[in-house]
């Protein structure tokens, strides 16, 4: 891909991904001592965006590398084949080849699709020869309040279809009620059900009541095995936020210093502009270091955001706002 | 370099902000700026002007007149003029100025926060979202004050002239921290900027031109420390506000001694930053990066001790040093910038020397070997490690990116060693459990406290010091308050004219002896809730209005004062008891007064008072009045910002010296030592040395009803000997001064060892006849305000 001056994409970069996060034997104590201050938390987070700034041909290069790092995501209950096919085309040609060519940028693709566990051979066989991973929400996503072994099968069905990456969802019930044995046992057996598939463990932060909660329940996510950490569903009544964000790679790193094992980050819902995914990669950058932005350990999961990612990329090669219509949808 | 280069290391690139509209302002404005005086624009005077420097570069920007005391005279004079007509306009016409500025910082926000980052080097990130936004936000603020002032502030006139004198780390928003509550109040304001950074004040010029604010209500003379010095001292001058260096405001506090100028000083300081185990430590290291890397470190308040406790400091200090790996150091206009150019080269010098000293001493500074650019004005930011509090760095202000970082055991530990300092300005506490954070915060002594947070400012939080770090506040109600005065007259009273004869040795025998048949009385001196002789072994004759030896009263002196000292300094329980505990004893002062009228009328007689009854009487409201006041000087809550719990509490001195009235010998000393053991300090008073009959009496009242030893000390003798004793004492936190007007000046010159407040009253004062709004500020001056923030959220 290099050797033409075009971007390396990575086609496969997300299926090739190593389980680099083996669990660890439960451990309390950082659970114990996890204090969270909101506000503290809430004024770095609100100067991720201020501190750092990226522009030019600096920017046009970030919005790239945001487009590899997305899961082009459909996860809505009228999904059909063929919608998941229009939106894995999109994930092969996320930019229009013009656009790509004029930046300099060949083969471009987003970082994996997703969709729902019975979407996962339209969306396998539409990708086929792309290199790009599905991913598979599982576990009576979103709510995960279905009984475990069926939660176990449908992890073990979505991974035969051919999901090369599994977003399961904790049971939010353990986490509040602190019952963190019970969640990490549960965690434990999905990952064991993914088998060589990545797992992504949503912690519905939007449902946890504190960022304390947050960083409590990650870490026993992690320590259970799990290769990426998510924020959200895109269906509770919060999304992927900042705050929450920082708290849970504060978390993330502070396992990677206990473990010496490395877990990916994982923002979804609500995400949508440019901007955002400016700031997101800011955030990786400023607190987890620029490996941490590579696309087997950071995606973002997402709809419209690409769209938005497009528009801007074309002005930039322009200098002419864009319209949306000009630009094919997923 | 290709999209494919920068995908490779995903790095930031330049960001910028755009020079371009300062340097055309510069180039219009070549070859040089004047002052601002008179709402005319001076011309530039090249003679002797001084130059203002890029201190990321080392470029010169332009060249500054440097004020003259011509121009100081010219600048006071128009201030004058403006002054009456200023002050006289309705509330809402100085409101709608005010808010006239607020809205034209904003107007110019980014052409003011760039010349700013021009000037100082500070990063363009703060200039643009810190300092601007709290500019214009002090201007609105006060906006509301200036409205609402004759119903908030009844009973209160403005100074007059303030004579304004602002640092270099904040010019514009010190700027308007000075000019926004000055205008407000009704006052007309001379302001010299600092010569390191004048040019927002001169941009600040033109903006009160351009919103049509009256000609003299703002004039700016630029200039330096001489030019600062003659302001200050000008005669026409009625109130000065400093904030710079506590070297310039000792110097400040003497030149002005004696003179009546109202005076705030907002001076240095070496805040704590205090990491309980419990914490976040993520966020508190956070804080250290809003704290000692804010402007370079340049900040007053900056926390620049870090106080680990033991069984975090490990992690603490191993997330700083990571954190410290990710600043960014260069380009002040760059909007990736964590960490701009320092001031100056004198400067860099003064923290290079400090560094130095640091290493010297065995300190070890680390720092994250970021390369630095190579012209102009760079500090790495750095932490010495390991520090103890007697090193250098742990003591002195730095003022630069450079922390020293030590460990406590204990909360009380913590917050021995967060006192532990000749400074008050502030302190960061940084826990999660509200007992702790809140106990820590009610025993650090600083005049703003942070929770879990640091560096914070709002117009509506007030912001000022405590011991050396100076007097006065800025910001909220108090901050207005120091800009207005007591309207009316005050009542006085004919002064008492008798010399005291001090001489150790025998009255002469033409002098008369006692009046038979007496018991001799030789009053001894109360210390520490005892009568002791007087280290002098001297007494002195205590004579009636017809020259008649009626006893003897002990000659206090330096060894005396000393002794009183310490005893108060044993007696800090009194500040911790509840305001009703102190309310009873004041109370049954009271009850045990009106028991022995005969005794102390009868002191009052041989005195020479006209109608001992009813000063007793007075006096007696006078205690319960006093002492019902004892919990009822609240605190409150500020309106600053949103999800901030942010406190304002009263909280005592600690150990005051009082100078008592001449004449009226019981009810001008019972109203001020009332006054302030009611609201939780300690006293030594030197009483009327004529009248020292009715201190013998006050003594055996306070042993009968309950005061505790060292409260109440008194040291009778000649005020003009005791008097600096007490001013010059370092462990004495302020000093109230109701006696000689002569012996004013001495005090306040005496008293800049330590920076304590001199309160003065004046003289001929009727302490009988004072009117409730004076009364009322007697009672409030006992206490100054600690500003505590609470951000929360679950």
């Amino acid at each position: 891909m290099a050797d033409n001056g075009g971007v390396s994409t990575g086609p496969g970069q997300g299926g090739a991904l190593t389980r680099a996060n083996p669990p660890v034997p439960l451990d309390l104590r950082p659970v114990a001592h996890a204090a969270v201050n909101r506000s503290a938390t809430e004024r770095r987070a609100a100067q991720i965006g201020t501190r750092r700034s990226v522009k030019g041909l600096h920017q046009a290069a970030w919005l790239v590398h945001a487009i590899r790092c997305i899961d082009l995501t459909t996860l809505a209950g009228d999904d059909t084949a063929d919608r998941v096919r229009r939106l894995c085309a999109k994930a092969r040609q996320p930019v229009r080849p013009d656009i790509q060519a004029a930046l300099g940028v060949q083969g471009l693709t987003t970082g994996a699709v997703c969709v729902y566990p019975t979407m996962v051979p339209h969306a396998v066989a539409a990708l086929d020869g792309s290199g790009i991973p599905v991913a598979s929400v599982a576990t009576g996503f979103p709510a995960g309040l279905t009984p475990l072994p069926l939660r176990l099968a449908e992890i073990r069905w979505a991974v035969e279809q051919g999901a090369a990456e599994i977003d399961i969802v904790i049971t939010r019930e353990l986490a509040l009620r602190g019952d963190w044995p019970a969640l990490y046992d549960e965690i434990a057996a999905m990952r064991e059900a993914c088998g060589t598939a990545h797992m992504k463990a949503i912690l519905a932060t939007g449902d946890l009541g504190t960022l304390t909660t947050v960083h409590r329940a990650a870490t026993v996510a992690m320590q259970a095995g799990a290769d990426f950490i998510k924020t959200s569903t895109g269906k509770e009544p919060q999304n992927a936020t900042l705050p929450v964000a920082l708290t849970m790679i504060r978390a993330l790193r502070d396992h990677q210093d206990a473990t010496g094992h490395v877990v990916g980050f994982k923002p979804a819902g609500g995400l949508r502009t440019a901007k955002e995914a400016m700031v997101w990669l800011s955030l990786i950058r400023e607190e987890l270091g620029p490996r941490a932005m590579q696309p087997d350990l950071f995606r973002i999961g997402a709809s419209s955001m690409l769209g938005d990612i497009e528009r801007q990329l074309e002005h930039f090669v322009t200098g002419r706002y864009a319209a949306q219509s000009h630009h094919p949808m997923g | 370099m290709t999209i494919h280069d920068i995908l490779a290391d995903m790095g930031y690139g330049a960001a910028p902000e755009s020079a371009a509209p300062v340097a055309a302002w510069l180039a219009e404005r070549a070859p040089g700026i004047g002052h601002f005086i008179g709402g005319a624009f001076w011309a530039f005077t090249p003679d002797a002007a001084f130059v203002t420097e890029n201190p990321a570069s080392g470029a010169p920007l332009i060249a500054v007149s440097r004020g003259t005391a011509a121009d100081v005279d010219r600048a006071v004079a128009a201030a004058r003029t403006a002054f009456p007509g200023w002050a006289a306009r309705p509330p809402a016409e100085r409101a709608r100025h005010l808010y006239a500025l607020a809205r034209a910082v904003q107007k110019h926000e980014r052409f003011l926060a760039v010349l700013e980052t021009t000037d100082t080097g500070k990063p363009i990130r703060e200039s643009r979202d810190i300092d601007l936004p709290l500019v214009a936000r002090h201007f609105h603020y006060h906006a509301g004050w200036a409205a609402a002032l004759p119903m908030e502030f009844p009973g209160h006139a403005p100074h007059g002239v303030c004579a304004q004198v602002t640092p270099w780390n904040f010019p514009l928003l010190m700027l308007a921290w000075k000019i926004a509550p000055a205008l407000a109040a009704g006052n007309t304001v001379v302001l010299k900027p600092a010569e390191q950074s004048p040019l927002t004040a001169a941009a600040f010029a033109e903006i009160c031109a351009e919103v049509g604010l009256p000609p003299g209500v703002v004039n700016i003379v630029q200039g330096d420390g001489d030019t600062g010095a003659a302001l200050v001292a000008h005669p026409g001058v009625d109130k000065v506000a400093f904030t710079g260096s506590t070297t310039v405001g000792r110097a400040i506090r003497v030149a002005l001694a004696g003179s009546g100028k109202a005076l705030t000083l907002e001076l240095g300081g070496k805040s704590p930053f205090i990491v309980f185990e419990g914490a976040d430590l993520d966020a508190a290291v956070e804080g250290v990066v809003d704290g000692i890397w804010l402007n370079q470190g340049q900040v007053c308040c900056a926390g620049s001790r870090l106080l680990v406790q033991e069984s975090v400091a490990d992690a603490f200090t191993a997330r700083l040093m990571r954190r410290m790996e990710t600043l960014r150091v260069g380009d002040p206009l760059d909007k990736s910038t964590d960490i701009g150019a320092i001031i100056s080269a004198e400067q860099l010098a003064r923290i290079r020397g400090l560094i130095d000293t640091g290493l010297a001493e065995g300190g070890a500074l680390a720092t994250a070997g970021n390369p630095l650019p190579g012209s102009g004005h760079w500090c790495e930011p750095g932490i010495f490690t390991g520090a103890s509090p007697a090193a250098t760095v742990a003591q002195v202000e730095i003022f630069g990116p450079v922390a020293a970082l030590m460990t406590f055991r204990t909360l009380d530990e913590g917050v021995e060693m967060a006192n532990n300092t000749a400074y008050g300005l502030a302190a960061s506490v940084w826990s999660q459990d509200v007992d702790t954070a809140l106990d820590a915060a009610a025993r650090i002594r600083a005049g703003v406290v942070w929770i879990n947070g640091t560096n914070m400012l709002d117009a509506a939080a007030p912001f000022g010091g405590m011991r050396e770090s100076g007097f006065g506040r800025e910001g909220g109600r108090a901050g207005m308050a120091a800009y207005l005065r007591s309207d009316g007259a005050a009542p006085t009273r004919p002064l008492p004219q008798r010399a005291v004869d001090y001489a150790p040795a025998p009255a002469p025998a033409t002098q008369g002896g006692n009046r038979p048949p007496g018991i001799d009385r030789t009053l001894k001196l109360y210390i520490g809730g005892k009568q002791v002789r007087p280290d002098g072994g001297a007494s002195y004759a205590l004579r009636g209005p017809d020259g008649a030896r009626i006893g003897a009263a002990a000659t206090g002196g330096r060894k005396d004062i000393r002794n009183a000292v310490e005893a108060a300094r044993k007696a800090a329980g009194w500040a911790a008891l509840s305001g009703h505990a102190r309310a009873q004893i004041v109370h049954f002062m009271a009850e045990n007064m009106a028991q022995r009228r005969d005794q102390f009328a009868a002191s009052l007689a041989a005195g020479g008072c006209d109608d001992p009854a009813a000063e007793i009487e007075a006096t007696l409201d006078r205690l319960m009045l006093i002492g019902g006041m004892a919990d009822k000087l609240d605190g409150g809550v500020q309106s600053a910002r949103a999800r901030h719990m942010t406190l304002t509490v009263n909280e005592p001195w600690g150990i005051t010296g009082l100078i008592c009235p001449l004449g009226q010998p019981l009810i001008g000393m019972v109203t001020l030592i009332a006054g302030l053991i009611a609201q939780g300090n300690r006293v030594i008073a030197v009483p009327d040395p004529a009248q020292a009959l009715v201190a013998g009496d006050l003594a055996q009242l306070c042993d009968s009803s309950d005061v505790p030893g060292g409260v109440v000390n008194l040291i009778t003798g000649d005020p003009a000997v005791l008097g600096p004793v007490l001013a010059a004492h370092d462990d004495v936190d302020a000093l109230w001064h109701a006696g000689d007007a002569a012996l004013l000046a001495r005090l306040e010159t005496e008293a800049v060892g330590n920076l304590k407040p001199v309160r003065a009253h004046p003289a001929a004062l009727d302490w009988a006849a004072l009117p409730m709004p004076m009364l009322r500020s007697v009672i409030a001056d006992a206490v100054q305000t600690k500003t505590i923030w609470l951000p929360y959220g679950g």
